[in-house]
């Protein structure tokens, strides 16, 4: 007999049940395969129209996608972390949320963004290099690209807490919001996402995580990354809802993300969602995915690519013809010629601007400092403008 | 009205807990304790668990926590339980809270108050007694206040909580039962101190010591020692380290020519360092004597029995000033 087993001598093991497990894990616990419903019964029972609509954005963002880095050789974007192949991940994570809601992107999330409403050119300002975000969160709702894993879902976290304070404070404008973070496989290593997954857990904050395990971090492969049996399976150590999907499925990943959106906004609590999906494109442009990864492993995941297994899906249900995949085409093509419409005029970005929203009110050594910056330019301006006279009286 | 640093500072944030419905208090033990130091003491009864939260023990995923919070609009003071239990938050302060304004450009700024007990002096085991206030304000973003008084504790803590940036309040905890008679309801909004702006807490003529927080008792007492050599010691209380108060502070070396300055953090690049080069560059023809650092040695924070030699005292502060290249 142990003493933990004498529960007849007090106070050696406390109040009942004050330590024991809370809960049953077993509600917690994901599938022990990702949900699939391309391919099963459960396709036919999807919405048509929802069908369509989720083949005709894809085919938008995966020509975004293409765009960008497009943009990337011409120089006109610094670096661009394409999103290729996890369209359907980036696609539905916009579509599930409603216009309350709050998005909180990661910087490879950018289509995303635009799928929520934003301008491809103001959602790649940080790439451009002429401001570091180039949206009003407020307008849209959605955090800036936050660059640092994983810091962005403690603040979906605290946003989430907070609406859920104020609608308790004042019930005639509560918002039932949801705030859905995005968070990479590599970013589940970082303590910022265990803190926040504990406090969302603690809280019972409205959150969704949605992790896109694209296989790589940069080039670490999942197997270096994690010994868990999924990442969905880190949600049951804090007592939140898991669910794994196939992220290149993009009918489930719509249902299971749709599903765990309105499980937080119904008050039951966080969940976490990870997404199996790839990264088809290198991290960015600027990395060498050859060195850690083989040629015949991408065109093993090439032939899961979402886009392919969505429109044979709809090709075959008679939901889509040659008429309609060369009308999405077009449209695409509309867009991409939009969003280099929108890169043509290069930005101008004043210094001044260095200066003013440092703080609300600038402190007197940054007036200092930005009217030292000012001189400077109008002595620079000066001697172009002396030294352009000097060339035309020569001439 | 006898009131300790600790009574003012809970005072000052049960009055801006019932002054706008946006604050909300969370940390570490601050609901049922108090907060180890209780500057907390009350508050969850008054106002609720929910407005003066325990959270779990995490302290980058309690500012981040707070990040989100402001972003909806709140407006979260966030207790560090001390000085060195705060830099798991550093990623989180360097990261967003200092940059998140200037990244939105001006769309989205964080009103946040990032209260940490500091400082040595107190008996503390290691981690207890750290000095940080130079990695705060090495990052542009943050404000960094730190009071010496009871009465700026009051007031420089509500000025914090209404400011719209994020503030860094750094709280003196030798400090913390220093006791005056005062009494916070006396302090009328008037009277609350704007941030950013040093005081002069004793005039003098013969050299200016410039200092801050849990140093200015310090050089109190070392100017009142200095009268018996002679020397009549002008004594600055910066207040705030960031915005950094260059006004106030230039015109109180000018007029002695000669400047001291104190902190307990270690010297090499710390705040003194920074202050000695702006008041070189500003007063060079002013100044007799180059300026010189009484501060904490460049070493890891001593053990209790230790932390006399390194704390920057009356002796080491007299013998600064009797450095400062006097005419024989």
């Amino acid at each position: 007999m142990t003493v933990l087993d004498d529960s007849t001598a007090p106070g050696l093991v406390g109040p009942p049940n004050s330590h024991g497990p809370r809960r049953d894990p077993a509600p917690l616990l994901p599938d022990p395969e990702p949900v699939r419903i391309l391919g099963t019964p459960a396709a036919k029972m999807f919405d048509t129209e929802l069908q369509r609509e989720l083949y005709r954005r894809l085919v938008l963002g995966r020509r975004f996608n293409q765009q960008a880095t497009t943009l990337t050789r011409q120089g006109r974007l610094a670096v661009y972390p394409a999103s290729t192949g996890q369209e359907a991940c980036q696609i539905t994570a916009s579509m599930v949320l409603r216009e309350q809601d709050w998005l909180f992107p990661s910087y490879r999330d950018t289509l995303a963004v635009v799928a929520r409403g934003v301008r491809p050119v103001d959602a790649l300002t940080l790439m451009r290099g002429h401001a570091h975000s180039g949206y009003d969160p407020y307008e849209h709702r959605i955090a800036p690209l936050s660059t640092p894993l994983a810091t962005q879902a403690s603040h979906a976290v605290g946003l989430a807490h907070a609406a859920r304070l104020r609608a308790a404070a004042d019930p005639e404008t509560a918002e039932e919001l949801v705030a859905l973070a995005l968070v990479g496989d590599g970013g589940t290593s970082e303590g910022d996402f265990h803190e926040a997954l504990n406090f969302a857990g603690v809280l019972g904050a409205p959150v969704v995580f949605l992790v896109q395990n694209n296989g790589y971090a940069i080039s670490v492969p999942l197997a270096s990354q994690s010994a868990a049996p999924t990442l969905a399976h880190k949600a049951v150590g804090y007592g939140i809802v898991g669910r794994l999907v196939d992220g290149n499925d993009a009918l489930a990943m719509h249902s299971v993300l749709s599903a765990a959106v309105e499980h937080a906004r119904s008050g039951r609590g966080p969940v976490l969602v990870e997404a199996i999906t790839y990264r088809l494109d290198a991290h960015t442009n600027a990395d060498d995915a050859t060195r850690y990864r083989s040629a015949a492993e991408v065109d093993a995941w090439r032939a899961r690519d979402p886009l392919t297994l969505l429109e044979r899906h709809l090709r075959a249900a008679g939901l889509l013809d040659d008429a309609g995949v060369a009308a999405t085409a077009r449209a695409a093509e509309d867009l991409a010629t939009e969003i280099r419409a929108q890169f043509d005029n290069p930005p101008d970005p004043d210094p001044d601007s260095l200066f003013t929203h440092v703080y609300a009110t600038p402190t007197s050594q940054l007036r200092e400092q930005a009217a030292e910056l000012a001189a400077r330019r109008d002595a620079d301006a000066y001697a172009d403008a002396a030294e352009d006279e000097d060339e035309d009286e020569a001439r | 009205m006898s009131t300790t640093m600790v009574a003012a500072l809970n005072a000052a944030l049960r009055d801006s807990l019932r002054a706008d419905a946006n604050v909300h208090v969370l940390g570490e033990d601050v609901g049922a304790l108090g907060g180890v130091f209780r500057v907390t003491d009350g508050l969850a009864a008054e106002f609720g668990r929910q407005r003066c939260l325990d959270t779990p023990l995490a302290e980058a995923g309690i500012l981040g926590t707070a990040v989100g919070m402001a972003m909806y609009g709140l407006r979260p003071v966030v207790e560090m339980q001390f000085d060195a239990f705060a830099y798991p938050a550093f990623e989180q302060v360097f990261s967003h809270v200092a940059k998140m304004r200037n990244r939105t450009g001006g769309q989205m700024g964080l009103p946040i108050t990032i209260r940490v007990p500091y400082g040595g002096g107190v008996g503390g085991v290691e981690h207890h007694s750290d000095s940080s206030e130079a990695y705060y304000a090495h990052t542009p973003g943050l404000h960094v206040v730190t009071p010496a008084t009871v009465a700026d504790s009051y007031g420089l803590l509500r000025s914090a909580i209404a400011s719209d940036d994020p503030v860094v309040f750094l709280e003196p905890k030798r400090l913390y039962w220093s006791a005056v008679d005062f009494s916070p309801a006396e302090v009328s909004t008037a009277q609350v101190p704007p941030i950013g702006r040093a005081m002069v807490r004793r005039p003098g003529t013969s050299a200016t010591l410039l200092t801050y927080g849990p140093s200015l008792p310090v050089c109190l007492e070392a100017a009142a020692a200095a009268r018996s050599e002679g020397w009549d010691l002008a004594v600055v209380d910066l207040r705030s380290l960031v915005p950094f108060d260059d006004e106030t502070v230039c015109t109180a070396v000018r007029a002695t020519g000669r400047a001291v300055v104190v902190h307990e953090a270690a010297g090499f690049a710390g705040v003194g360092a920074e202050i000695a080069a702006r008041v070189t560059e500003r007063c060079f023809h002013h100044l007799a004597a180059p300026v010189l650092r009484v501060t904490g040695y460049d070493i890891p924070y001593p053990p209790p029995m230790l932390e006399k030699h390194h704390l920057p005292s009356v002796d080491r502060i007299l013998d600064a000033v009797a450095r400062l290249q006097w005419e024989q």
